[in-house]
Order: C-alpha cells, then sequence, then structure tokens
C-alpha cells in the first residue's frame, strides 16, 4: 500500500499543516465573537442597495459606538457589532446606521459578558470532554488487541490524529478571522466537536479492519497488515467523506446564512479529519511498531 | 422470497403514505390530525424574541433556591400569559455541565420581534420586599453645603436589613381609597406563612420603621404602632389613581421571590427566518440529488436501494420532528442535513465489504449476506463516537447547540437502523442477478465491470 510505502512524506505533510497552522494563529490571533466575549450584533436590512462599510461605521463612530465593527451581510444588510447595548443605545445605533435610507432591523442579540465567559469555560470543558470520551472509547473497543502494537498505541495514534482535526481548521479560521472578519462563535466550537466524531469513525473503521486481521492471525508483517487494511478500507473512507462533504458544502452554498461559516469549518474539517484517518493515524501506528522493534 | 417481496412492497407503501402525510401536513389547510402536527421552529427561524434573566440568589438558603426559582418562572410565565404571546417557553436554567452555580430564566417569545414591547413584559414584574431598621447603623456623614443647607446625599437603605417577607407571600393586593382624605392606597393581605412572618416582624418591631421596598427603591415606611397579626399591610405612598392600579395589578400577577436581571437578548424579525428556511430546504435538496446521482452511478442497483432507504430515512426523521415534536432551529436543520450524508455511510460500509467477498470468489448473494454481517463491528464503533459527541454536545447547555446535537444524534440513531434493515430487505427482495449484466449492475466502482 502506498501509505504505508511514503508514509514518512504522508506525516510530513501533516506536520506541514499543522504548523502552518500554529503560524496562522500565532500571527492572527483567533477572534472571539460575542458569543464568548459578550457585545451586542445588530442586523439591519436596506431596502434599496446599502450603504458603505466605512460610512456607517463613521456614522455609528459618531454616535458614540466608538468600538463598533461593520460587515456586510447577504446583498442589502449590515451586521453591526458593538459592545453590550441597552435598549436605548440599540435605537441610536439603529438610528446612526439609517444614512439615506432607513435602516430596518432584521435581527439583535445582546450578550452580557458573564454569560460569555461562561459560555467560553462550557466550550472547553466540553471539548475536553469529548476528547476523553474518544479516547477512553477507542481504548476500550480494542482492548483485546495488544500483540503487536498494545492497546494504548491505538488511543495514542487517536490523540494525535485528534490534535491535528483541531488545530488545522482553527487555524484556518485565524487566517478566515484575520481577512474575511470571521469570529469564533458556538457554532465554531460544534463544528470542531463534529470533525472530532466524524474524523473518529473514519479512523475507527480502519483500525477495526486492523484488528480483524490480527485476529485472524495472518502470519504476515504488521506494516503489510497495516497496509492491506488501509487499502480494503479506503474506497469505503473516501466515498464516505465524499458524500458528507457533498452534504456540508450543499450547506455551506444554498444554506441559511448563519450557518454557512459552520459550513465551511465543517468542510475543512472533514476534509483534514479523513486525511488524518488515512495518512496519519494508520502511518503512526506502524512508525511505533517499528521504533519498538529498533529497541529490542 | 414472496414473503419478503410482499414485505418490501408493504414497506415501501408505508413509506411513501408517510411521505404524502408529511409533505401534505406542510400544504395550504392540512386535515385536522395533520394541522396538529407542525414543525416546530425554533425563534431564529420564525422571529421573536429570547430574553435571559439572571436571578441573585445570595439571599436565598441554598435548599429553597429550586422552589424560589420555580415560582419566578410561574410568575413571569403568568405575566408573559397575559399578553397574549403564543405558545411562550419560560424555563430556569440552572448551573448544568462545564458552568458555574447560575440560576437563569430564559424566556421564548415568538411573534414579539419589538425588545423594548418585551422587555417591558417582562421587566414589569415588581419585587416587593419588607425590610426594618438595621441593629447596627451605619453612620452617615451629613455634609453641610455652602448654602447653609444640610445635604441630602444620606444612603438610606444602608440602615435596613431584609426580613424574608417579600412578594412570595402575597396572597392578594387591592386598590382602596383611604376614608377622609380619599388618597389612593395598596392594601396588601399576606399568605398563612407572610401572616406568621409579618405579625413576627411588626411584634419585634413596635415602634420602629418597617420600609416597604419595591424593585430596590423604598415606596413607604411607616412606623408599626402595633402588632398585626391579621396578615394585612397598607401602603399608602404618594401614588396617583392609576400608579395605584398598575401596582395592584402587577403585584397580583404576582411579586418575584429573587431580583433578577437582564443579561442577555436575542431577537430575530420574520423576514430572516423564513429565507433561513428556504435555505435550509435548498440545502438539504440539493445536496439529497448529489448523493443520490452518486450513489446511483458508483453503486448501481444496490446504489438504488441505499437511495430508496435514505428517503425513507428523511421520510421517517421529519415525521419524527413533527410527532416529538422537535424545535427545528438553523443550527438543527444543519445537523440534519449533515446526518442525511452520515447515514449512507452505514450502507457504503456493506457495499464496499460485500464487494471484497465477491472478489474472493463468493456469489453476488452471498457477498451481500456475508458483507452486512462483518460490517457490522464497524459501523457500531463508528456510530458510537457520534453518539458520544451529540450527547456531550446535548449537555453542553445553551438552546442552539441543543437544537444541533437533537437531530444529529437522532440522525444517527435512526439512520444506523433504517439504512441496515431497510437496505438489507429490499436487497434480499431483488431477484438474484445472472450472467454477466446481472453481475455488473450489482458491481461497484468503475473498473469494476471488468471482472
Amino acid at each position: 500500500m502506498f501509505v504505508i510505502k511514503f508514509k514518512t512524506l504522508f506525516i510530513s505533510i501533516s506536520v506541514f499543516f499543522v504548523t502552518a497552522a500554529i503560524v496562522s494563529l500565532i500571527i492572527f490571533g483567533l477572534p472571539l465573537g460575542i458569543d464568548f466575549k459578550g457585545g451586542s450584533a445588530l442586523e439591519v436590512q436596506y431596502s434599496g442597495p446599502r450603504p458603505t462599510v466605512s460610512a456607517v461605521t463613521t456614522a455609528v463612530t459618531n454616535a458614540g459606538f466608538t468600538n463598533a465593527l461593520v460587515q456586510p451581510v447577504g446583498s442589502n444588510g449590515l451586521m453591526i457589532e458593538t459592545q453590550t447595548l441597552s435598549d436605548a443605545q440599540r435605537a441610536a445605533v439603529l438610528a446612526a446606521a439609517s444614512l439615506e435610507q432607513p435602516a430596518t432591523q432584521t435581527s439583535f442579540t445582546s450578550i452580557g459578558p458573564s454569560v460569555g465567559t461562561e459560555l467560553k469555560h462550557k466550550a472547553i470543558a466540553s471539548i475536553i470532554l469529548v476528547l476523553i470520551a474518544i479516547i477512553l472509547f477507542v481504548a476500550y473497543a480494542f482492548r483485546k488487541v495488544s500483540q503487536p502494537v498494545s492497546s494504548w498505541k491505538y488511543g495514542f495514534a487517536v490523540i494525535i490524529a485528534l490534535v491535528h482535526d483541531l488545530i488545522i481548521p482553527t487555524g484556518v479560521f485565524a487566517l478566515l478571522g484575520h481577512f474575511y472578519g470571521a469570529q469564533v462563535d458556538t457554532l465554531f466550537i460544534v463544528a470542531l466537536l463534529t470533525t472530532l466524531g466524524l474524523s473518529v469513525a473514519d479512523t475507527i473503521v480502519v483500525f477495526d479492519r486492523i484488528r480483524e486481521h490480527l485476529n485472524g492471525s495472518k502470519s504476515t508483517s504488521f506494516p503489510k497488515l497495516v497496509g492491506e487494511s488501509l487499502s480494503e478500507t479506503f474506497v469505503r473512507s473516501i466515498n464516505t467523506s465524499l458524500v458528507v462533504l457533498v452534504m456540508v458544502l450543499s450547506l455551506a452554498f444554498f444554506g441559511p446564512a448563519t450557518t454557512k461559516l459552520f459550513a465551511i469549518t465543517l468542510a475543512v474539517g472533514m476534509f483534514f479529519g479523513t486525511y488524518s484517518s488515512i495518512f496519519l493515524a494508520s502511518p503512526l501506528l506502524v512508525v511505533m511498531e517499528q521504533g519498538r522493534k529498533k529497541k529490542k | 422470497m414472496l414473503k419478503r417481496r410482499i414485505i418490501a412492497i408493504v414497506v415501501l407503501v408505508v413509506g411513501i403514505a408517510l411521505g404524502y402525510l408529511v409533505i401534505r401536513s406542510q400544504a395550504p389547510n392540512p386535515p385536522r390530525f395533520l394541522a396538529a402536527h407542525p414543525f416546530r421552529l425554533g425563534l431564529d427561524l420564525s422571529g421573536g424574541s429570547h430574553l435571559i434573566y439572571q436571578a441573585d440568589v445570595s439571599q436565598i438558603a441554598a435548599s429553597d433556591i429550586d422552589t424560589s426559582m420555580a415560582s419566578v418562572r410561574d410568575v413571569i410565565e403568568r405575566r408573559v400569559n397575559t399578553f397574549g404571546v403564543s405558545e411562550p417557553v419560560v424555563q430556569v436554567q440552572s448551573g448544568g455541565f462545564g458552568s458555574t452555580n447560575t440560576h437563569q430564566l430564559s424566556i421564548e417569545l415568538p411573534g414579539v420581534t419589538d425588545i423594548t414591547k418585551a422587555e417591558a413584559l417582562i421587566g414589569q414584574t415588581p419585587y416587593l420586599e419588607f425590610k426594618v431598621q438595621s441593629d447596627k447603623p451605619i453612620p452617615q456623614n451629613i455634609v453641610i453645603g455652602p448654602d447653609g443647607k444640610a445635604s441630602t446625599n444620606v444612603d438610606i437603605s444602608s440602615q435596613f436589613v431584609s426580613t424574608g417577607l417579600n412578594g412570595k407571600y402575597l396572597k392578594q393586593a387591592q386598590l382602596i381609597f383611604a376614608q377622609g382624605t380619599n388618597e389612593p392606597t395598596v392594601s396588601l393581605q399576606f399568605d398563612d406563612a407572610g401572616t406568621k412572618l409579618f405579625a413576627d416582624i411588626t411584634k419585634a418591631n413596635i415602634g420602629k420603621v418597617v420600609a416597604i421596598y419595591l424593585d430596590g427603591q423604598v415606596i413607604s415606611a411607616p412606623v408599626v404602632r402595633d402588632a398585626i397579626t391579621t396578615g394585612t399591610a397598607v401602603i399608602s405612598g404618594s401614588f396617583t389613581p392609576e400608579q395605584a392600579k398598575a401596582l395592584v395589578s402587577s403585584l397580583n400577577s404576582g411579586a418575584l421571590p429573587v431580583p433578577i436581571s437582564l443579561i442577555s437578548t436575542e431577537t430575530v424579525g420574520p423576514t430572516l427566518g423564513a429565507q433561513a428556511v428556504h435555505a435550509g430546504i435548498m440545502a438539504a435538496l440539493i445536496g439529497f440529488i448529489l448523493v443520490g446521482l452518486f450513489l446511483i452511478i458508483w453503486y448501481r442497483v444496490p446504489g438504488v436501494v441505499a437511495v430508496i432507504a435514505l428517503a425513507l430515512y428523511t421520510v421517517i426523521t421529519l415525521a419524527l420532528y413533527k410527532l416529538i415534536p422537535v424545535t427545528l432551529s438553523a443550527a438543527g436543520i444543519a445537523g440534519f442535513i449533515i446526518s442525511i450524508g452520515m447515514a449512507v455511510d452505514a450502507n457504503i460500509l456493506i457495499f464496499e465489504r460485500a464487494r471484497e467477498e465477491r472478489l474472493r470468489g463468493r456469489s453476488v448473494g452471498e457477498a451481500l449476506t456475508v458483507g452486512f454481517k462483518r460490517a457490522w463491528t464497524s459501523i457500531r464503533d463508528a456510530n458510537i463516537s457520534s453518539i458520544i459527541i451529540a450527547f456531550i454536545l446535548f449537555f453542553f447547555g445553551s438552546s442552539l447547540i441543543k437544537g444541533f446535537a437533537l437531530t444529529f444524534g437522532l440522525g444517527v440513531i435512526i439512520s444506523l437502523i433504517s439504512a441496515i434493515t431497510i437496505t438489507r430487505l429490499f436487497l434480499r427482495a431483488l431477484p438474484t442477478p445472472r450472467g454477466k449484466t446481472g453481475r455488473f449492475f450489482f458491481s461497484s466502482g468503475f473498473s469494476m465491470s471488468k471482472k
């Protein structure tokens, strides 16, 4: 199987993307949305063509809301983000945004800073919980497999793949945040967690095949066995990911505006998640087995 | 074989009927039974307001918090109901996993897109409290201004302490006009526990001031002349008759046992929601067609069967959304759309496994039977991880995520059953393929036709 033959190349590609993601995170940082830092988001629609973003920003700033962030939404809408607003302040922002033509409010969200902090804790807690649950599950599912690679090493390979799947979409998001004003919200966390679930499912299918071959105790070498398992599950992994990717992309292109960024994050996550299941987790198993052999 | 075919046809007919009912119930003028089960749309899709209040429970004993929160909910629910909002949802959200020990009240008001009105609707609920003079009065500095007058800037509230007697113990409030002066006053009648508490307070404070606070402001501070055991009190502030009347009606709809403050609001206009629903349906349809085409081209006859199973899955899921009912948000629709993709996974696993078995020299029929059997452990383990994620997300707390977790988790579980049982039923009901063409229609991929 070519994946095992060129395992160093494929692992290097992963290392490259993870490094690039970390660099992007360091340079651009991760912009938090109002979900997590608190604040208000006012979405308005104009009946005709909307005024320019800079004109509205100036108008809102002049009205006394200095940290306002204005972004275009849809064809005739704008999203204005500010600190947490009272109802009178909201009306003031709405009035300021009405330049040549009146702005109509289509949605308004206001989140207190304490809510944001609590949500941040919850988000971190749930990511950690998901990681722990998955590792426990993998360790349990492969508890009977210990030759020639002990069961916790499967768990270890899964963790590396999961960290890979977490870091790359986050790095891409930092990039999106810098160039398109994307912000981390609760849906981003959901996208990450869903990615983890799908990626683990893929990895498990490959590992399950390895488990089956090991139990069948064919006298082939471990790398060859992993290669066979990979080539047997290869078409399935690609097809399943393709099908889910088709659904996710149609959600991104045709779906509601609120879940667009969520779908894009999920698509990036799905892509690298599939990559890690095929080209990272299994080659890592072989590397670990060979490392063990050399020690002996 | 005949029996299997009959069952398969019955399943197909039931599926089509179910699909018809789902579509019919969304069409104009559905029959009464169907009209009773509409899709329940979340606020982000139907338009409306969502307010979250934080309750300050610092003054309440830990054991009483739950009952107090429940009565806050009841009071707000009564208030919201008097304004004729359809299907409001008032819920207590306490703590929950991964959060600090907070107590919040979540209020969903479908159709109310005017946040000022929504806030006023809830904000009018008064917080009534009786306080007595503190044993340890805090000295106040009275500054004599340059004009020779003493400053009136005295912190009165620091001189009073809570008694525990508050709006929770109120049975009824009434507007009366005092005899002689004809001044509008508000008469309060406490319930049994309140009567006893009020008697104790007045007994202990004869000759002292008992202050009546409304929403943190002193509205009346009479001196107690005698112990009051009848459980009645009179507030005679300087009310206009209108103010007194408003106070009575809001006190009667219930005074809050704990103070609440607004910490988060969300308002979505109806047009935005309608656009989102339309876009969600479009995305689901386009995705379904593309996936269906792929399945049929790649897997041929089994692919067609998989598409039928997928269509049945979609219909069953939508019917369940109506029956349970599941409140659909934009995130929930996203979860559903992704679950359509995931539902195919089990079939792909089975078909790929069957292909391997066929390559090992088994007949098409045998290969499918073995494929179903051997693919099961993979299908099970792969789906368990998704169910774990859905479960954790569901307890994440916020309603947005709950919506996604519910449709996603439900989808994984239903598809696990439908993809296996329905596909197997149909494949076994089909005639066993014979000859080269027969084998072609049951093979998959593009290189396969040569073999």
